[in-house]
């Protein structure tokens, strides 16, 4: 036991000894707990950099100061408590660390990160840090609302049912006046999709003001619920300079009577809440564009894991989530990708290391969100969509609508075609996995559209090793 | 036109088989099974007639196509749809839902705007069908 006196004396002591790494720590229920991986510098003991990142997400400084002692100092210390070494890596460590929920102030995304992901970054003996995934405590999940819709009352208000959503975003991304782009927005409705999206970088341009894009949106959407007999929408993106400008945005969507808005991971997390709490408040979905989480999220040595990023968005109460496709142009290693899945829409996600899921997770009744798989698939994937996504998804083929050799409404049907023939056969009980690619020819013996679709796009694959994978392979239990 | 909600509208009309597969999946996921018909299939008409209660204890496929096949009998020209319950804990709502039985012509809906103020229109979509009083659509 060090004396206080000597424990308190001016100078620097290593972070172990300050009370930051605990191996005989069992972690509370109400614990907030965090797997990093740290990269510490050449010659730095893998516990002291653990207890260094447990100091400085928490109360630590790098000296000591004698005002700890006006404090219950050891309560508000967080604990690293575990260090595994990373396999197959050499120099990286699974180090685990508990914090106290007094630390954090309830309902506040920004105050849980300014600690956890806040100056340990930048911490120099550290070469690289990565925050892997977080346990949060039910007792802490309680404060959040949570997703302002979630999956289950958005389907029951779109009145959508046993199969994933289709959408598409506008193309191009840029430069279409607000006319030319309703009737993007018409077409795709018109065709078949339930949904159409503004891409994150559509707010309020030179080309198209945000009101105009507003109006012809939804004379586009209505125009195509008339023609279909179906609830349809379109992600109307509310993104803007200040939150002020999204309410006045959000306000005008919903006067115009659009059952979904959308915003941007850049406006931050606090904005994000407001935005969520806005959309509780007044029966809006809410959709949201990871824009901007690739520069932090997709190298597996530093940043945050996009897994890590879904948590805190289902806590901050968004509805759509951008989360992968496995398949397609960006970035997704399917283990991964199964693992920010379940963080989305499980009720509890067991702790799954293939999956990159460090810890069980209890979500005490938050609601579910839905992930959007958008970027580079096409109806020819649709076999290995259902299989590796399931059915409570979006899946968005924009090029594969738009561009489609028939035009739009010849895309969308060829997707919606091709989507609702394999949920009806993998429910017959047909092997989709094997058989997907004879379903979807036999299905464009009787549907043009998707004859095309499949021609024109037969050879389209992304094949590309991931970064972000997980670390732990399945090893085979002795019998 | 031809309605496109539920699951499988894209496709041709189910055969008795393939509507018995689907039930037989729906059954096999420990979901009960409903069957609803209406005159009225407004986009925004939630609530159909309830051919009898979910069937929640006939876990048996045949026997639930016998009750499909009596109200597609009872209602042939109107919106029949077989609905699927899912009572498991943080589902709760319908997991499948598909049409079965649709009148020979359907008229649609009529798309009106109201122009309000500035260039902002307020939209009303209205079944065609419902012009007629209950009992006399689809005739």
């Amino acid at each position: 036991m060090v004396k206080p006196a000597d424990r308190y004396k001016s100078g620097v002591m290593p972070y172990a000894k300050m009370g930051y790494w605990d191996a005989d720590y069992v972690p509370k229920d109400t614990d907030v707990i965090a797997c990093f991986r740290i990269t510490p510098q050449d010659g730095v003991d893998p516990i002291e950099a653990a207890a260094a990142v447990a100091g400085e997400s928490s109360t630590a400084t790098w000296t000591v100061v004698w005002t700890d002692r006006l404090t219950a100092c050891d309560h508000y210390r967080a604990k690293a408590y575990r260090v595994d070494p990373v396999p197959g890596i050499p120099g990286q460590y699974f180090s685990y660390i508990a914090y106290e929920l007094d630390l954090f102030e309830e309902d506040s995304i920004a105050n849980l990160t300014a600690s956890i992901i806040g100056n340990v970054f930048g911490f120099k003996p550290l070469k690289a840090l990565r925050l892997e995934d977080m346990r949060i405590p039910v007792a802490y999940l309680k404060t959040f609302q949570g997703p302002a819709t979630g999956i289950v009352v958005e389907r029951e208000r779109l009145d959508k049912f046993g199969r994933p959503l289709l959408g598409a975003t506008t193309k191009p991304k840029l430069g279409l006046s607000g006319k030319n782009y309703g009737r993007v927005v018409y077409e795709a409705l018109k065709g078949g999709l339930d949904f159409v999206k503004d891409d994150e970088n559509i707010n309020s341009q030179p080309f198209m003001g945000w009101r105009d894009r507003f109006l012809y949106c939804m004379e586009a959407v209505n125009k195509a619920s008339a023609a279909t007999g179906e609830i349809k929408g379109h992600y109307l993106n509310v993104t803007a300079g200040t939150v002020e400008n999204m309410y006045e945005r959000a306000e005008f969507a919903k006067q115009l009577g659009s059952c979904i808005i959308m915003i941007d991971l850049v406006i931050g997390y606090s904005s994000i809440q407001s935005m969520a709490k806005w959309a509780r408040k007044n029966d809006m979905i809410l959709h949201l564009h990871r824009a901007g989480h690739g520069t932090y999220t997709r190298q597996k040595s530093h940043g945050v894991s996009f897994r890590v990023i879904a948590k805190w968005m289902r806590m901050a109460g968004v509805d759509h989530i951008h989360a992968g496709t496995v398949v397609g142009k960006l970035e997704g290693d399917p283990n991964v990708i199964k693992g920010i899945y379940s963080v989305c829409r499980d009720s509890f996600t067991k702790k799954n290391l293939e999956q990159g899921i460090f810890f069980d997770q209890d979500w005490a009744g938050l609601r579910k969100m839905m992930p959007v798989a958008s970027g580079g698939i096409h109806a020819g994937q649709m076999h290995q969509l259902i299989e590796y996504l399931g059915e409570d998804v979006v899946l968005q083929f924009g090029g594969g609508t738009i561009g489609h050799p028939m035009g739009i409404q010849a895309g969308a049907t060829a997707n919606r075609v091709a989507l609702e023939t394999m949920v009806k056969a993998r429910n017959e009980g047909k092997d989709i996995w094997n058989e997907g690619p004879q379903i979807l020819a036999d299905a464009a013996k009787w549907c043009a559209p998707l004859r095309a679709a499949l021609d024109t796009w037969k050879d389209v694959t992304f094949n590309y090793e991931s970064t972000d994978t997980a670390d732990f392979v399945p090893t085979a239990t002795p019998a | 036109m031809k309605i496109t909600q539920g699951t499988f509208s894209f496709l041709p009309d189910l055969t008795d088989a393939e509507i018995g597969m689907q039930i037989n999946y729906a059954l096999k996921q420990g979901w009960a099974i409903g069957v609803e018909y209406t005159d009225d299939p407004h986009p925004r008409n939630f609530y159909w007639e309830m051919w009898g209660n979910p069937m929640f204890d006939l876990r048996d496929a045949a026997g639930v196509m016998v009750e499909v096949l009596a109200c597609r009998k009872a209602h042939s020209k109107l919106y029949v749809r077989v609905n699927a319950f899912d009572s498991t804990l943080g589902f709760e709502s319908t997991r499948l839902s598909f049409i079965v039985n649709r009148p020979k012509d359907e008229p649609g809906f009529l798309l009106r705007r109201t122009e309000v103020s500035g260039r902002q229109i307020q939209y009303t979509t209205e079944s065609y069908a419902t012009r007629a009083p209950e009992g006399r659509r689809y005739e």
